[in-house]
């Protein structure tokens, strides 16, 4: 089997819905306060949690198209572009031991994937 | 005026630390409902066999399984929210890849799908780096 680019495409858009609705998420966490006016006009939150759902859509729909030990490894591009949005708009500190995490992580996920074919 | 420079940590940084480790918690919780939800999803869909559209939105609300898995993302969600008000999301988000873990180890124990070396490998690395992030999230 071999994996089409609209699978490799799905994914990819996939993770990178997933990266900015976490991204939104977060800014509307941040502007929650204990005013129940700061959930219910949280349009921030609500935008994160409908892309949240998206890429997980075009992850199903991508992932039935290809094989997953090609299409798995582009989930690290969700993680990376999720650092550059902390990075970005909440001044995060990137460190060295943050990236060693990260890249654990994603070593992981690639092995189990790898062990589940 | 001299400036006064402390070597120890204020009040406050000792609070956003604890705060920090708080949301770190927090996301752990929130990866095993997570994986609880994706179990009672794939028994939810085993029992209504070949659903149509239709029949599967229906069984969210009569399948109990069905019923709790969706809860369970609620859940999921809500407690996400909760930890990335304080939290660090460069920090959180990496950590959520603990649900692949879990759910890898629940298939055993409740479908008894096989594990191998390459399985269990997988799942100790997602952990080893969930542990160094941890390290990281402890320091303020």
């Amino acid at each position: 089997m071999t994996t089409p680019v609209s699978a490799m495409a799905l994914v990819l858009f996939g993770s990178l819905l997933g990266s900015i609705g976490a991204a939104f998420l977060k800014a509307g966490a941040v502007a929650l306060t204990r005013h129940w006016t700061s959930l219910a006009y949280n349009w921030k939150l609500l935008l994160g949690v409908t892309m949240y759902l998206l890429s997980s859509v075009f992850f199903i729909m991508g992932i039935a198209r290809g094989e997953l030990s090609v299409l798995y490894p582009m989930v690290s591009l969700g993680y990376i572009c999720t650092l550059a949005w902390s990075r970005i708009f909440f001044h995060e500190r990137i460190t060295s031991t943050k990236l060693a995490g990260v890249g654990l992580i994603l070593a992981g996920i690639i092995m189990m994937n790898l062990g589940s074919r | 005026m001299t400036s006064v420079t402390t070597l120890t940590p204020s009040a406050a940084e000792l609070h956003l630390a604890s705060r920090k480790r708080q949301s770190l918690i927090i996301v752990i919780c929130c990866t095993v409902i997570g994986a609880a939800a994706q179990v009672l999803l794939k028994l939810g869909a085993e029992s209504l066999a070949h659903p149509s559209l239709l029949q599967a939105a229906i069984g969210i609300f009569t399948n109990p399984y069905l019923f709790f898995g969706y809860a369970c993302y609620g859940i999921f969600a809500a407690l996400l929210v909760v930890a990335l008000r304080h939290g660090e999301l460069s920090l959180l988000y990496p950590v959520i890849a603990l649900n692949y873990a879990w759910v890898s180890i629940l298939s055993v124990v409740i479908f008894h799908e096989h594990m191998n070396a390459l399985k269990i490998a997988g799942v100790s690395v997602i952990i080893l780096g969930v542990a160094v992030l941890g390290r990281n999230g402890s320091k303020a």
